[in-house]
């Protein structure tokens, strides 16, 4: 197994970023529903509270008023937990950004279950299924600070709406200030011709250790950072289908309508393989630490493993 | 205050017989719709688009116009009716209402006709949008006002009071709501399904000017908006007080066109009734 060094949290490296894009483009404004402290954004009121809002708990308004914002050409992002802002907010969002073509950036935090110990309620494992619905947004699911400050800096040279997934715990550092990442597209950190495991956030690292223990047994596994959920990067998932035996998507989120769902989707249509899914099946979450839910709910090397190994075997 | 002039009072008049008119086509013509919603809000509208916003047909991005959201996006044929008679669309283009691939959706949709704001049709988030519109308005120091006519029925909405604390604690004085009170939502009278009252002393208790008017009134309606541009420090609302199908004798006060359109009879009954312009 690798060493992982744990760097920020996700949410904090998104409040750090806004601070340098906050002085770099004017037009930047920040809107929080109470959870500022949470999601990092207070660092961008602190420094510019001219531009900051916080709506109180009241995510409804935050969200149509940041359709209101973008109209008048100001770059809104709206953060709080994603559970509260996505479904509390969804239909804000359908009419009044997704269905008005507005250019507003949702990032949240506490996305799935490595929340921990505060319980279901403030883990959202439904966010990806329920961003995905809307026309024309892209997702983006950075799995360290490096990667998220990448997309925190780059969202904002994309006209249009953007869901920037962030999440609680501390991440493990994957990548570093060089590393490059391209808009829309995904990053394969190992090449294996064997089977192709595919992850994001929380779990890539686990995906990683995987590949190490499936090497030692002679197995090489293709490893895919799929960062960018959506649009979906259908060249190389048709690249993986082809290259290898079968797929394992491995996500802390559930499996219906999660990247699992719709990169199934997609190859029972271009290129049919062998997929296997981990995720949530057609639960919530509960409290504990987030190594005790990982083990729980399944996210695990040693469950990938497995998944692999049905794969080859049934090949 | 400066009275309306004689002359300009019955060109409004003549200009809301003009839009009621056009409602009943449209709607007719269409076989759907929400005709009762429309006739009623069409003062309120004529005397923003007419006497009160700052707005340019020729321009309709200018950055320092008079924003415009019509919350309760079924009164969508008022609306269109509206910015055809100032000259944002075609007079010939009213009759495509809900037809395919028409920029006159049958809620207002920005995504066809992009000179709205934004899209509207769900009931509780227009008052929020014109929040945003608010506040960039006041970080850019503009002097432009947001109006967003609101309906009564859609004052259930929680959203609604989210966005009444939000103003008034920011003091969004460049914001000014309108509350089209015609008595009725479509399941039947407010007062029966969820009564509202006392409606202005709910929004006073939430920090906001209020004004009631005669909302058939172009003279009420006049006066109060421009009471409403000098208030300091607060958002206003006008509180409306309008007949639900105004204008055509068997659809007043009748829920039954709330969201049904006229049948071609009823159609040529109402539009003989709201007569030729004076």
């Amino acid at each position: 197994m690798r060493e992982w060094k744990l760097g920020k949290p996700t949410r904090e490296a998104y409040g750090e970023t806004l601070l340098e894009i906050g002085e770099e483009n004017k037009d930047v404004v920040v809107l929080d529903a109470d959870l500022s402290k949470s999601t990092y954004t207070f660092l961008f009121g602190n420094k510019f509270p001219d531009r900051f809002f916080n709506f109180g708990i009241a995510e409804a308004n935050m969200v149509s008023a940041a359709a209101g914002l973008a109209t008048s050409g100001k770059i809104p992002f709206c953060s709080s937990f994603a559970c509260f802002m996505i479904n509390k907010a969804y239909e804000q969002i359908k009419i009044g950004i997704a269905g008005s073509k507005l250019n507003v950036k949702f990032v949240a935090s506490h996305a799935g279950i490595c929340v921990g110990e505060d319980g279901f309620t403030q883990q959202s494992v439904e966010d990806i299924a329920l961003m995905s619905t809307f026309p024309n947004f892209v997702i983006v699911a950075p799995a360290d600070e490096f990667a998220t400050r990448w997309a925190v800096k780059e969202c904002i040279k994309h006209n249009g709406p953007v869901y920037i997934r962030t999440q609680r715990p501390k991440a493990p550092i994957i990548y570093n200030e060089n590393t490059e990442f391209v808009w829309g597209k995904t990053k394969t950190l190992e090449d294996g011709e064997d089977v192709t495991i595919i992850s994001y956030g929380m779990t890539l690292h686990i995906a990683l250790d995987a590949h190490d223990e499936l090497l030692k047994k002679g197995i090489k596994a293709k490893v895919i950072d799929f960062y960018t959920i959506k649009p979906l990067d259908e060249e190389t998932l048709l690249k993986a289908a082809r290259e290898t035996k079968g797929i394992v998507v491995i996500e802390e989120h559930l499996l219906n309508g999660g990247l699992g769902s719709m990169i199934a989707r997609f190859l029972a249509e271009k290129k049919p393989c062998k997929v296997r899914f981990i995720g949530l099946n057609d639960t919530y979450g509960e409290s504990g630490t987030p190594k005790e839910l990982f083990e729980k709910f399944g996210l695990t090397a040693q469950n990938i493993i497995k998944k692999v190994e049905e794969i080859i075997k049934d090949d | 205050m400066q009275k309306t002039c004689i002359k300009d009072l019955e060109k409004l008049k003549s200009i809301a017989k003009e839009v009621r008119k056009d409602i009943i086509r449209m709607t007719g013509n269409a076989g759907s719709g929400h005709p009762g919603g429309s006739l009623s809000c069409v003062e309120i509208l004529i005397t923003l688009f007419f006497k009160i916003m700052r707005h340019d047909p020729k321009n309709p991005k200018w950055e320092d116009r008079d924003r415009f959201i019509l919350s309760k996006g079924h009164a969508a044929p008022a609306l269109y009716a509206v910015l055809a008679q100032s000259g944002y669309i075609d007079k010939k283009e009213l009759l495509t209402l809900r037809k395919i691939g028409s920029r006159l959706q049958g809620h207002p949709d920005k995504r066809f006709l992009d000179i709205l704001e934004v899209s509207t049709g769900s009931l509780g988030q227009g008052l929020s949008v014109g929040v945003g519109i608010a506040l960039a308005g006041k970080i850019d120091k503009k002097d432009y006002r947001v109006y967003v006519l609101i309906g009564d029925g859609e004052s259930q909405e929680g959203q609604i009071w989210e966005a009444a604390m939000f103003s008034s604690f920011h003091k969004l004085d460049n914001l000014c709501a309108i509350m089209d009170y015609n008595k009725f939502q479509l399941d039947g009278k407010i007062s029966e399904i969820l009564d509202i009252e006392p409606v202005i002393k709910k929004w006073e208790s939430f920090g906001w000017k209020v004004f009631e008017v005669d909302g058939h009134s172009f003279e009420e309606l006049i006066e109060a908006f421009n009471e409403a541009k000098n208030i300091k420090g607060k958002p206003q609302i006008i509180i409306a007080h309008t007949i639900k199908g105004k204008g055509v004798s068997f659809m007043e006060g009748n829920n039954h066109f709330h969201g049904r359109a006229p049948n071609k009879e009823e159609e040529k009954r109402a539009l003989e009734e709201i007569g030729e312009d004076l």
